[in-house]
């Protein structure tokens, strides 16, 4: 079993390294079949541990590979940790990557650095597995810091587009300011606790619950300070309120990689990290209340602005945001075990969107504003068929009790927790309220993006039904298309198309995933058989029993999700397919709650009036006024200007400094010898 | 003292690693006398300094390779008495010796960079690097004060000739600021030295560090060390001259000024300051905190706004040494070892960044950022190796530059909150500042017509930075192997300042 994992854990690697530097001397398609054959194998391998795990009698491990960082206390290796956590999450990320370097041979067929795209993703992949297997702060970190390399990369992997470029720094960057009060928690648990290794942290923890611990001149509580600073490193990583502004322009990437990284995978490994730290956060009150207050608030957030984008992949990935609150507030109310689960699901649904879009993006010669789309049904019936099913995974639909999609499981447990939760405090009962209107929020813009792309009239030609007259659809087209890569080889032909069988297949795989994986794990995760499936990877306190309690909620809490979507998906269909043309009057109107969501909440605008302006001006003013008019001013210049006076008699400046300079040492050795050989003498 | 004296083999390896470059010296001097000159003695030149470097690195490989971890005093140590008291003292501990390799590693890759970009006067060129080499290893391994003081001292004079001759347009400048800043320094010292030896009655290092000077002494001859020791740094806000000495400096002498030359300031800071004036570095720990969280964010704030490319080098480097310093004076094992493992790191990184530099300079011949643009399209290996290191200096984990970082701020978290606070916005910045710089200089489209026919890195430039990519990666997930080399020396420096604190 180790060997296995640890084969899991370097193909990806393998992978990259061999398609990243010889990518151009092997070849297109020996790149692609080496990074994603590897893949497969890795996936192979992850469902194995994750079915040895859970209907086998594996127990959790740890594969101790090198040591890495050893100085006294703080020790680190580099390691593979196997449990509950790590293998439902190993499933997760190499099956998504699995079927995204599938869907990229389709997707990315017309790239010209194939080889380079795939060396990401699969050097991705590798970072994103030694995260979830990390057995320490370090490799942790290491695992953190390596995917944001890999999404910076991969945001602007078509570098000769500014947009791209910028976003690409702008996610490096505000995931730095996460990972600003990351390190810092990992400092605060160090010296605290004299370990940065989580089997000899956690055990400790139970007996600070109640120190106080000084940062920043000020007395905090220790194990709430801690959680409270390593959450920011997970509020930047998983695009919560306040440093969620990077994610939206992660989009410039290309789609596949989209639906890995910036829906599947990478942003969930906060949520991810919250869970793993739940021994922490259960002695954490405070902490946990503030995850259940972001986590509420971003689901509600991304959700209202969600309504108002016209791009296909930004409404997704504001939906994303939103759904990574739910698992927030989840585990802010202490039912890790269901943002696992939802974690888990949406994995499925997500990346099923996603790369459902991604078809649409590729039917419709890259674009991607659903306003110039419309009645795409006929013309990509599997793609409608399977963001279909997303759509209703991901709105949670489902009759209690009886059967429901992926979404409709884990949805309803988190918000039951939180409606249980809401009996003991008020954060809880916020989540709750949150949880169902915006569930109502998350069935209006989830339909409103099918039926803006697949239903109503055609807006993508002058007339849908006449395929030769394609004049101003190629304008439209030329307008939007600034993709730094060629257009595609179909040249001539504008009307949509389906995508190739090599898309096809991986987005068939999700469609199964996002049908059946609430169903069939729903016992494991949040079940009968919750127990014995985490086998302690996940702890919660003796007075923890918010999961319990979810199950057992009134009637009404049960229907309400149910009842909030069917009126958010009645109200899309009324506003976009009923009187069709409505949504785009409210639009026009630019009326103020409109603009208010259309522009994000201005968080944009307001960053860059304080952040990135201020640093521009204060580095303007330290350069120009502190080092040059100050500093040099006072100091060097002006002495040079004295001695300039000299030096123009002289003439002879140019060498003579170094004879002054070597002058003056020589007569200070000489004068320390002699008081040197004074001394001694006497 | 504790000193290996049984391995006979090893006898005044020091004094071998330290003068063997003199060998170029006599070596390229007898072309020039011989009245060789032209092509033929150029290149002759060139492959003696390489050969001679090359020697030096592989002494020095052997000095780390039987170097003893476990022992954490001076090894190696050779004694011969000069006159009236004085002594030749060499020895390097766990420390310098990495110091040592570090400076024998980067000067073969200097003498490489240097082939074809310098033409003119180019066997004294190489005479100044060997020269240069004899006195900075001179540095690391001096136990006795006045022999440290000179190869301090002389270490500037090859340094300046480096900038003043082979220099760009403004080298009288950037030159003299150097020696203004590095004079005032030098001078406070030199009374310090003398009043230490009148005081101790000695000049042997291992015999100071025992010493225990008085209490009311201690503070001025810390501020004394501590001038010159804050110029060579550089710490902010003396750094001003360092931009202008890299701007100008050819990109040779870039490599050995930030890679090394800096690192001279860190290892006094631990050689004298801590050991020396425990009292004093204690009281005026505050002072190097808010003077490092200060250049931390200053610096990087500046560096985010430069127009030239090895000016926001510089500036950055300014930033990664405030790391440094906050760790020296952090007082705990993780924190020295950071700072000791970031001054290596530094030397690597920082060097190959000004390497980066020099490839498109010796190209383009201007460093202006806005010139540049969409590189990648005809230089693909050349961004990916300037990714790699662009990734080290923004503390990439996987890279070196990361785990001086971590450690430089876990350690000063313990002292001050504060400082780790402040400082851990260089994580931010650093980010913006060298992101932003590769993309302006790699990203987008190729728009400058002058860039059309640029070459991507030749065989020559594949060779010079093989060994800094490996080292990069290498030192970033095995940075044990210099925590092994480096414990037992630092646990005894940190043991005896909280020792000396407590008694």
């Amino acid at each position: 079993m180790e060997n296995l994992v640890t084969l899991l854990v370097f193909a990806p690697l393998v992978g990259a390294v061999v398609a990243g530097l010889f990518g151009r001397r092997i070849g297109n398609v020996p790149s692609q079949a080496v990074t994603t054959g590897l893949l497969l194998l890795a996936c192979g391998l992850s469902w194995y541990t994750f079915s040895q795990w859970t209907w086998g009698h594996m127990e959790a491990f740890t594969v101790r590979l090198a040591p890495f960082i050893n100085i006294g206390d703080f020790q680190s290796a580099w390691s593979i940790r196997i449990d509950a956590l790590s293998s439902t999450m190993l499933v997760v990320v190499t099956t998504v990557s699995a079927l995204v370097h599938l869907y990229s041979w389709g997707y990315m067929a017309e790239d010209d650095s194939k080889p380079r795209f795939f060396a990401y993703l699969s050097l991705f992949t590798f970072a994103m597995l030694a995260l979830v297997t990390a057995a320490d702060f370090m490799q942790l970190f290491f695992g953190w810091e390596g995917v944001g390399l890999a999404s910076y990369l991969l945001i602007g992997f078509w570098f000769r587009k500014p947009s791209a470029n910028a976003a690409s720094i702008k996610a490096f960057v505000v995931n730095r300011v996460g990972d600003f009060g990351f390190a810092l928690g990992i400092m605060t648990c160090f010296w605290a606790f004299g370990t940065i290794e989580f089997a000899e942290l956690f055990p400790q923890i139970a007996a600070s619950a109640g120190k106080t611990w000084e940062f920043l001149g000020r007395d905090w509580p220790l194990v709430d300070l801690a959680c409270a600073l390593l959450f920011v490193g997970a509020m930047g990583k998983s695009a919560q309120f306040f440093l969620h502004t990077w994610l939206p322009d992660a989009m410039e990437g290309p789609t596949p990689v989209s639906a890995l990284i910036h829906a599947a995978t990478m942003v969930t490994a906060g949520v991810y990290m919250v869970c793993l730290l739940s021994p922490m956060f259960e002695y954490a009150p405070v902490a946990k209340q503030i995850v259940t207050l972001i986590g509420a608030v971003t689901a509600l957030f991304a959700a209202t602005v969600g309504l108002a984008q016209n791009d296909i992949k930004r409404v997704i990935a504001y939906s994303t945001c939103s759904q990574l609150g739910y698992m927030f507030f989840a585990a802010g109310v202490g039912a890790y075990e269901a943002a696992m689960f939802h974690l888990f699901t949406h994995a499925f649904f997500k990346a099923l969107l996603f790369l459902g879009a991604g078809s649409v993006i590729h039917g419709m010669h890259h674009e991607q504003d659903m306003r110039r789309m419309g009645n795409l049904w006929k013309y990509l019936p599997f793609t409608y068929a399977v963001m279909t099913i997303g759509t209703i995974a991901i709105t949670g639909m489902g009759v209690p009790g009886l059967f429901g999609f992926a979404g409709f499981y884990s949805k309803d447990t988190i918000i039951e927790a939180a409606f249980a939760a809401g009996q003991h405090s008020g954060y809880g009962l916020f989540a709750f309220v949150i949880g169902v209107f915006a569930a109502g929020l998350t069935a209006f813009y989830s339909w409103r993006l099918a039926f803006m792309t697949f239903h109503g009239t055609a807006k993508w030609g002058h007339d849908a039904h006449h395929a030769d007259d394609h004049a101003h659809a190629h304008d439209a087209h030329a307008a939007h298309d600034d993709h730094a890569h060629d257009d595609h080889g179909h040249g001539h032909d504008h009307t949509p198309h389906e995508s190739p069988l090599v898309m096809l297949i991986p987005l068939a795989v999700l469609a199964v995933g996002a049908i059946a994986a609430g169903f069939v794990f729903v016992e494991y995760f949040v079940g009968h058989h919750e127990n014995e499936f985490w086998r302690g990877a996940i702890f919660t306190a003796a007075g923890n029993h918010v999961l319990h309690e979810a199950h057992n909620v009134p009637t009404w809490v049960k229907w309400a999700p149910l009842v909030v979507s069917t009126l958010g998906l009645l109200a899309a269909a009324w506003v976009y397919l009923v009187k069709e043309g409505m949504g785009a009057r409210i639009a026009a109107q630019r009326g103020p709650l409109w603009t208010f969501l259309y522009n994000k909440w201005f968080f944009d605008e307001l960053y860059d009036a304080t952040f990135v302006r201020g640093a521009r001006a204060l580095g303007d003013l330290f350069w120009k006024g502190g080092d040059q008019k100050l500093i040099d001013g006072l100091g060097p210049d002006g002495v040079a200007a004295v001695s300039r006076a000299v030096g123009a008699r002289t003439g002879r400046l140019q060498t003579g400094y170094v004879y002054h300079y070597a002058f003056v040492m020589l007569l200070g050795v000489a004068g320390l010898l002699t008081y040197a050989l004074y001394q001694w003498s006497r | 003292m504790v000193s290996v004296r049984g391995d006979w083999t090893m006898t005044g390896i020091l004094s071998l690693t330290t003068f063997l470059p003199m060998a170029g010296v006599a070596a390229i001097l007898l072309l020039k006398v011989l009245g060789q000159s032209g092509e033929r003695a150029d290149n002759a030149a060139r492959w003696i300094a390489l050969v001679t470097t090359l020697a030096t690195f592989a002494l020095s490989v052997l000095l780390v390779v039987r170097f003893d971890p476990s022992n954490p005093g001076f090894q190696f140590v050779e004694e011969i008495p000069w006159f009236a008291g004085l002594s030749y003292r060499m020895g390097v501990d766990g420390i310098s010796v990495l110091f040592v390799l570090l400076t024998a590693f980067l000067l073969p890759i200097c003498i490489i960079a240097s082939w074809k970009s310098v033409e003119k006067r180019v066997l004294e060129y190489m005479v100044a690097f060997l020269v240069l080499e004899v006195l900075v290893i001179g540095v690391f391994c001096a136990l006795d004060l006045i022999l440290f003081y000179l190869f301090f001292e002389a270490g500037l004079v090859p340094m300046f000739l480096i900038i003043g001759i082979w220099g760009g347009k403004n080298r009288v400048y950037a030159a003299f600021k150097f020696f203004l800043y590095t004079l005032l320094g030098s001078v406070l010292m030199l009374a310090a030295i003398l009043t230490m030896i009148g005081v101790a009655g000695t000049s042997s290092i291992p015999e100071l560090m025992t010493h225990k000077f008085a209490g009311w002494l201690q503070p001025w001859l810390w501020i004394a060390f501590f001038a010159s020791f804050a110029v060579k740094m550089p710490m902010w806000p003396v750094h001003t001259w360092l931009p202008d000495a890299h701007v100008e400096a050819p990109t040779a002498g870039s490599v050995i000024l930030a890679g090394i030359l800096l690192k001279m300031g860190g290892y006094g800071f631990m050689r004298f300051s801590i050991p020396m004036f425990p009292h004093a570095s204690d009281m005026f720990a505050p002072l190097v905190f808010a003077l490092s969280a200060v250049a931390i964010v200053y610096t990087s704030l500046v560096a985010f706004r430069q127009t030239d490319i090895k000016k926001l080098i510089a500036y950055s480097s300014v930033a990664h040494m405030g790391f440094v310093t906050m760790g020296i004076f952090s007082g705990n094992a993780a924190g020295e070892q950071g700072a000791i493992f970031q001054m290596l790191s530094h030397g690597v990184i920082s060097g190959a960044l000004f390497l980066c530099v020099g490839v498109v300079y010796d190209r383009m011949h201007t460093r202006e950022i806005a010139f540049y643009g969409g590189l990648v399209n005809r230089m693909p290996w050349y961004a990916a190796t300037f990714m790699l290191f662009t990734m080290g200096n923004v503390g990439l984990p996987g890279t070196s530059g990361f785990v001086g970082e971590i450690l430089t701020m876990t350690g000063v978290y313990q002292a001050s909150t504060w400082t780790a606070f402040v400082s851990a916005t260089g994580v931010i910045l650093s980010a913006m500042y060298a992101l932003t710089l590769y993309r302006r200089v790699v990203f987008g489209e190729m728009t400058n017509p002058a860039l059309a026919q640029i070459t991507d890195l030749d065989r020559r430039e594949v060779l010079i930075f093989a060994p800094l990519v490996i080292s990069t990666l290498y030192l970033g997930f095995q940075p044990d192997v210099v925590f092994n080399i480096t414990g037992a020396s630092v646990d005894a420096l940190v043991g005896a300042w909280r020792a000396a604190l407590a008694g």
